[in-house]
C-alpha cells in the first residue's frame, strides 16, 4: 500500500514537469529571434517507467529528459523588423500552440487520477490501521 | 493455540493481500498512462485467491529440477505465497506509441478493487468483533 503513494506520487511529480513544459512552450509561443539557432523551441519532457519494486510489481515514472522538439521554425520575410537578419527574416518559435493545448489537458486529467489513486489508498490505509477496533 | 487464526479470518486475510496487491498493480498501470512503449498489467485474482488458499484442485505444472541450483519452474509452489501471476492487459484500442494502459478501465478496475478491498476489510473486522466477543463473553 505505501508504494502505491510512491507511485501515485511519481505519476504527479511527472505530470506537472509536463505540465510546466507546456507552460513554458505556450509563454514562449511568439518568441521572435534573429536567427534559426537561437529561437525558442517547444521542450517536450520523455517519459519512461521505472521499477520500484520488482517483487510487487511497482512501476512508477521518471522523467528522464527534456528533448527540444526539433519541428522547423516559422521564417517570415519582415525587412522592417528591428530583430530581422541581413536578409530581412525573423525566426519564430516553433510551438504549437493547439498540440500544446492538448498536452495541457492530458497531463491535468493523468495528474487528477494519480491524485485519485493516492486519495483512495489514504483512505484504504487509514481504515485497515482502524482493523479490529 | 486455542485461537487458530487461520480459520478464524478464512479467506478474507488472502483476500486482503492479494486486493492490495492487485491496486499496487493497477496504479503502476494509472502513473504510467501517458509513458511510451508501457504495457499495461493485471492479475487474475479468482486464480490467484484461489492458489493462495490452497483450493486449486488442478495441481500446478512442475518443472522437473535435476539440480539444486535449477529455479523452480513453478513460481507459486509454496501454497501459503501470495505472489499473483501478472498479465499483461489486451488494449481494446492500440496506441501509436505501444502503451496499453486505457485510463477509464484502469479508474474503473481501481475504484472496484479497492471498494473490495474494504470489504474484505469489514469481513476481517467483524471476524475480529466475533473474537473480542468470544473472548470477553460479551462483556
Amino acid at each position: 500500500m505505501l508504494k502505491i503513494m510512491d507511485v501515485a506520487a511519481s505519476a504527479m511529480n511527472a505530470q506537472m514537469l509536463r505540465l510546466n513544459t507546456t507552460a513554458s512552450n505556450m509563454a514562449n509561443a511568439g518568441d521572435i529571434s534573429g536567427s534559426e539557432d537561437t529561437v525558442y523551441r517547444a521542450q517536450n519532457p520523455v517519459f519512461e517507467s521505472v521499477l520500484m519494486d520488482a517483487q510487487r510489481g511497482s512501476v512508477g515514472v521518471e522523467v528522464t529528459g527534456i528533448q527540444s522538439n526539433n519541428a522547423p521554425v516559422n521564417k517570415r520575410y519582415e525587412p522592417g523588423h528591428p530583430q530581422a537578419d541581413e536578409n530581412g527574416y525573423i525566426y519564430m518559435s516553433n510551438v504549437n500552440v493547439a498540440e500544446e493545448m492538448a498536452n495541457m489537458i492530458s497531463a491535468s486529467r493523468s495528474y487528477q487520477s494519480s491524485a485519485e489513486v493516492f486519495n483512495t489508498s489514504k483512505t484504504l490505509m487509514l481504515r485497515t490501521l482502524q482493523l479490529g477496533q | 493455540m486455542p485461537i487458530n487464526f487461520d480459520k478464524a479470518l478464512g479467506v478474507h486475510q488472502h483476500a486482503l493481500t492479494l486486493r492490495a496487491q492487485r491496486s499496487e498493480i493497477l496504479a503502476a498501470n494509472i502513473a504510467n498512462v501517458d509513458t511510451p512503449n508501457y504495457k499495461a498489467r493485471d492479475i487474475d485474482f479468482e486464480a490467484a485467491l484461489s492458489k493462495a488458499t490452497g483450493s486449486n484442485e488442478t495441481s500446478p505444472v512442475h518443472l522437473k529440477r535435476t539440480a539444486g541450483n535449477h529455479i523452480n519452474g513453478n513460481v507459486s509452489a509454496s501454497g501459503s505465497s501470495l505472489q499473483a501471476e501478472l498479465m499483461y492487459r489486451m488494449p481494446q484500442q492500440s496506441s501509436l506509441d505501444g502503451n496499453t494502459v486505457e485510463a477509464h478501465r484502469e479508474n474503473a478496475a481501481f475504484t472496484e478493487n479497492a471498494l473490495l478491498y474494504q470489504t474484505s476489510l469489514q469481513f476481517l473486522g467483524g471476524k475480529f468483533k466475533g473474537l473480542k466477543a468470544a473472548i470477553t463473553g460479551g462483556r
